[in-house]
């Protein structure tokens, strides 16, 4: 039996391997399908609906659903492009998201996708939300003003016995991600920097470190978020 | 109470998978669990505390500081308000000495305000520990509050007679009533217990059985309305050790309480059910999640189902078919509505938040515990059995082409007989209307807060813009003759809530808002769009009732309405439909509150905003030519 | 052609997007073709002498002071712009908005370790000076606002094709390098 499929992702066609998400399909084909909580590597879990595509007049998360023969997917159109736009607005408002003052300013992929989709002001009024900051950790800072529950550090950061450092606190828009403070104490010096990398914004904070890249020659400055992944055409 | 703790979780072998049971019993123990309790849980659990720590805190009914001797729940449903529930929640405050969220300085009340719980056809109702009070009236209050403090328990102070029917069991003793207003082929009393799994499995492959509910044409009553006979097909398509037979008891959508009388009154037949189910999927592991809410039916449906061991319709070889093993453990969940998304309910019964899964895969592919599983609501299971019983022909001699059989509808608000009917599929809003004694109606909520609010009047007449043609297809929009619309699958799905509302209603104000709060409360917040979204409508809404809106705020509110439609459940998909159908349905009363005239308003009120600063600094507020 | 007029402010901001404004360099002798400034701090005209064309709005609303100025612009502007962050989410001078008013004075004139002598805990309430408000407003949430410049501040670039754009009604350019929110 073959493992190639084949199917249209806006009329263009796609061939992929059998068991390729939507979107890990696209990207071998030069297809940007933007995402915010996948992360290569870790089992998707659609969060954020970043990658929400309509397939069957149906929408779907493209990170989770697997790719399929024969398919006809929708990504880049004005409602979903919209709705993406709207996502990350939401995403800015229920947040304090004060970009010049973050160290992940210019690496931020939050903020790379209001770029991409020329977010100039959100269309939701700021919720200025009173939230906090742990920094108890020796290594860490988890910074809740610009934690966008994504659950990437929750499916990445994990002991020797599959034990989460972070994990989610109550419910609705009350959500947060936090740190376990006994495991936080205790948390290596890679660990650590491995959750830096994998918070997709400033929320994870290695101490110490601070700005370490000049304006300019940061991911984002020069090329949008997912320029690597689209063929020129 | 470390000890205690080691305890209980030996009791369950320190799986991690029970972590709802080991918080129940903790609960039980002492009220709440502390951060010292979490320590010891996640040694025994081999978890990190946080991981513990993001069970407990999901669940309304889960606490981490100390509560209450009686902690009182009150429900907040909008029939509730409509009966009274501010004065009671007034008189609770003043005789308990204490405010709603938090408890009384002698440590005997804590009161606490809940959703809906079941009981719209008899509130304002409240959950005391684990026992329901219904028919609240600040009269009853006062004497509640007076026996309690004067030392009565919480069973003395079910000081009138109990409810009808079952209610009365000695293992129930709840004051609820059934409310049963209209019995047809579900509810009929000729039941023979047990009949089909004693006479009619050992003359059926599972495969006939599979046929005869796929023939029957059978949906999910729930609300989803799924076909059954399907779902079971696909249950039994996936290799596995093991299958697992899920009932849905966790009857959350505001307004309905069906699943609550059928567990009252025919538990027996909704165990058949499942035991039909098991045989004709090759099941082996059955579980009922049972909401908190009604955990005062506990004790005598787990009796039901010690009587059915005892008879061998529960255990091995069942009712002497060969290798046919089954047997079903209930499992209390502990408040949360989106619990009884199906995905959501699995992760709950596995110990963890409530979070609904990424489908695919489907429950029916990887389920509980990574089997194959088939969750069916309490109504879906308890009509299997009629139909294995008399066969699809007969079955399909009621309902409509397209929607077959009966459905209980839980009917509650302005009405003069709220309760439970059952009718056939293909029953129009209107004969609702005349049965229930409806004669003021202004709108009538179809479904639930996520269903459709149906209004009067035709909307013909108030025009449609193009944002709102985008809402068409998901049959939010109501035509012409709206109260001849008929309930079934292709017209007004629904699973079984129905609230009125008469003319004197406010249904922005009241019932609008109060459904939002509703989403706002019960979202899990994974998704970014329902876990902002409805608090952000609610706002936009206060800014519109509150007269400062603009026709654009309108226009907003259908075009975000949008957006979160693209959420992973059921609940985020449908948490605007408040807002969204009561504007589609009911555009004229947005208008009214609305500027005409003005394209921008900003609510900003200088006076107010200065005032904190003012006070704190010792001036006074002169405000110049603003 | 005639001369499109400008007029510009600085509210609860830093004057950075109005420095940012001077780093369109020599382009400014082009811009004094196109334009007329009137109220600015950049020509220190105090007070609108007539109708303007466009509005630059620097800096969100703290105090009573901005709110008022803002409202005038709104008035006598008939295309208001914010630019900068401060203007469009509060920016820096926001991040007050977690926390209660008392606490921010509290802190700021008493109990802060900045804070030299102060025995008699005197807080400034002379009537003179503005009253603050609650939280710090973007702009859009008091007045209509038209168009929105990010960047902290936003890239003289940006400023000056939208200047362009908006004088001589063309389309703005949006180059990648040039909307930066930081």
């Amino acid at each position: 039996m073959s493992t190639t499929i084949r199917f249209k992702i806006d009329g263009k066609e796609i061939i992929a391997e059998k068991g390729q998400t939507i979107v890990e399909a696209a990207k071998a084909n030069g297809v940007y399908i933007p995402t915010l909580c996948n992360f290569e590597g870790l089992p998707p879990k659609g969060c954020c609906r970043m990658c929400t595509v309509k397939l069957n007049k149906r929408y779907m998360t493209a990170c989770t659903t697997p790719a399929a023969d024969g398919m006809e997917v929708e990504s880049d159109t004005p409602e979903i492009n919209d709705f993406r736009k709207g996502i990350i607005e939401l995403l800015f408002v229920s947040g304090n998201h004060f970009c010049p003052a973050c160290e992940k300013s210019g690496n931020c992929e939050l903020q790379a996708l209001a770029y991409r989709f020329k977010m100039m002001v959100p269309r939701f009024p700021f919720l200025f939300p009173q939230k906090g900051l742990d920094a108890s950790s020796p290594k860490l800072i988890k910074e809740q003003n610009r934690c966008i529950m994504c659950k990437r550090c929750i499916k990445a950061i994990k002991d020797d016995e599959g034990r989460s450092y972070f994990a989610y606190q109550y419910r609705g828009n009350k959500l947060e991600v936090i740190l376990d403070k006994k495991l936080g104490k205790e948390i290596s010096d890679a660990l650590a920097r491995k959750a830096m990398d994998t918070c997709p914004v400033g929320s994870i904070i290695y101490k110490e470190l601070g700005y370490y890249q000049p304006i300019g020659k940061r991911k984002y400055d020069k090329e949008p978020i997912g320029s690597d992944i689209e063929v020129q055409q | 109470m470390k000890d205690k703790i080691i305890k209980i979780t030996s009791r369950y072998q320190n799986d991690r998978h029970r972590l709802m049971d080991i918080l129940i019993d903790i609960h039980d123990l002492q009220g709440y669990v502390s951060d010292t309790d979490i320590e010891v849980l996640a040694q025994q659990l081999g978890m990190s505390e946080v991981e513990i720590n993001e069970t407990v805190t999901f669940y309304h009914f889960f606490s981490k500081k100390p509560r209450g001797k009686y902690n009182i729940f009150l429900n907040n449903s909008i029939t509730a308000f409509m009966r009274g529930r501010e004065k009671v929640k007034k008189t609770l405050e003043e005789e308990c000495g204490t405010k709603i969220g938090s408890v009384s300085p002698d440590g005997l009340f804590g009161l606490y305000s809940t959703s809906c719980m079941g009981m719209n056809d008899q509130g304002p109702s409240a959950i005391i520990n684990d026992k329901v009070f219904t028919n609240l009236t600040p009269y009853r209050v006062r004497k509640l509050i007076a026996d309690l403090k004067s030392g009565k328990t919480l069973d003395e102070a079910i000081y009138e007679s109990t409810g009808d029917g079952n209610n009365s069991d000695p293992d129930v003793r709840s004051m609820v009533f059934n409310n049963i207003r209209k019995r047809m082929i579900l509810l009929e009393r000729n039941y023979k217990k047990f009949e089909v799994i004693r006479n009619l499995l050992i003359k059926h492959s599972p495969d006939e059985i599979v046929g005869i509910v796929e023939e029957s044409n059978l949906r999910g009553r729930g609300g989803a309305g799924f076909p059954t006979g399907l779902k079971w097909r696909f249950g039994r398509r996936v290799e596995a050790d093991h299958r697992v037979i899920i009932c849905n008891a966790d009857e959350g959508e505001p307004g309905t309480f069906k699943d609550r009388v059928l567990l009252t009154e025919f538990p027996d037949l909704v165990f058949e059910g499942m035991v039909i189910a098991a045989y004709a999927t090759s099941a082996d592991i059955g579980l009922v999640y049972l909401r908190y809410e009604y955990r005062y039916l506990y004790k005598y449906l787990n009796r039901i189902l010690d009587e059915m061991r005892k008879q061998n319709l529960l255990g091995e070889n069942i009712a002497g078919v060969k290798h046919f093993n089954f047997d079903i453990r209930i499992q209390l969940g502990a408040g949360a509505y989106v619990c009884g998304e199906e995905s959501a309910l699995i992760e709950s019964l596995e110990g963890k938040r409530g979070e609904p899964r990424d489908k695919p895969p489907f429950p029916v592919q990887n389920g509980y515990l990574g089997y194959p599983t088939i969750v069916n609501n309490v109504e879906t299971l308890a009509a299997a059995v009629r139909i294995v019983k008399n066969g699809a022909d007969w079955f399909k001699g009621f309902g409509t082409t397209d929607s077959l059989g009966t459905k209980l509808l839980s009917v509650s608000g302005d009405c003069k007989f709220p309760g439970i009917y059952e009718v056939e599929w293909g029953t129009s809003i209107r004969e609702v209307m005349e049965m229930s004694g409806a004669d003021d109606v202004q709108a009538i909520q179809v479904g639930g807060p996520s269903g459709v609010m149906i209004s009067v009047k035709d909307i013909d007449s108030l025009g449609t813009t193009d944002l709102m043609k985008w809402y068409k297809p998901s049959g939010m929009m109501v035509a012409q003759k709206t109260f001849d619309r008929r309930l079934s699958y292709s017209d007004l799905p629904t699973g079984g809530s129905i609230m009125i509302f008469n003319s004197q209603r406010d249904l922005l104000n009241e019932v609008v808002m109060n459904f939002m709060d509703f989403f706002i409360e019960e979202s899990c917040g994974s998704c970014s769009t329902c876990r902002n979204l409805p608090f952000l409508m609610k706002k936009k809404l206060e800014k519109i009732v509150s007269g400062h809106g603009v026709r654009k705020d309108i226009d907003d509110l259908l075009n975000w309405g949008r957006i979160i439609k693209v959420s992973r459940c059921g609940l985020g998909q449908t948490a605007a439909n408040p807002v969204v159908s009561s504007i589609l349905n009911f555009r004229y009363l947005y208008e009214q509150h609305v500027k005409a005239m003005a394209d921008f308003d900003n609510v900003f009120d200088m006076e107010k905003s200065v005032e904190a600063a003012n006070n704190f600094v010792g001036r006074k507020t002169i405000l110049h030519h603003v | 052609m005639e001369k499109k007029i400008i007029a510009t402010t600085s509210l609860a901001g830093c004057f950075g997007c109005h420095m940012s404004f001077l780093d369109i360099d020599e382009r400014i002798l082009d811009l004094i073709e196109l334009v007329e400034f009137n109220k600015s701090p950049i020509d220190d005209i105090k007070n609108f002498t007539k109708q303007v064309d466009i509005g630059l709005i620097e800096g969100g609303c703290c105090n009573s002071e901005n709110i008022e100025l803002l409202k005038l612009f709104r008035e006598n502007c008939n295309i208001l712009v914010s630019f900068g962050e401060c203007a469009i989410m509060g920016g820096l001078p926001a991040l007050r908005n977690g926390i209660p008013i008392e606490e921010c004075l509290q802190e700021a004139y008493i109990d802060g370790p900045t804070v030299g002598e102060n025995k008699q805990k005197i807080l400034p309430n002379n009537e003179e000076l503005p009253m603050l408000l609650d939280k710090v407003y973007p702009c859009h949430e008091i007045v209509k606002i038209d168009y929105f410049l990010p960047g902290c501040p936003p890239r003289a670039e940006l400023i000056w094709n939208a200047l362009v754009a908006l004088v001589t009604g063309k389309e703005m350019e949006l180059p990648y390098e040039v909307v930066k929110f930081d």
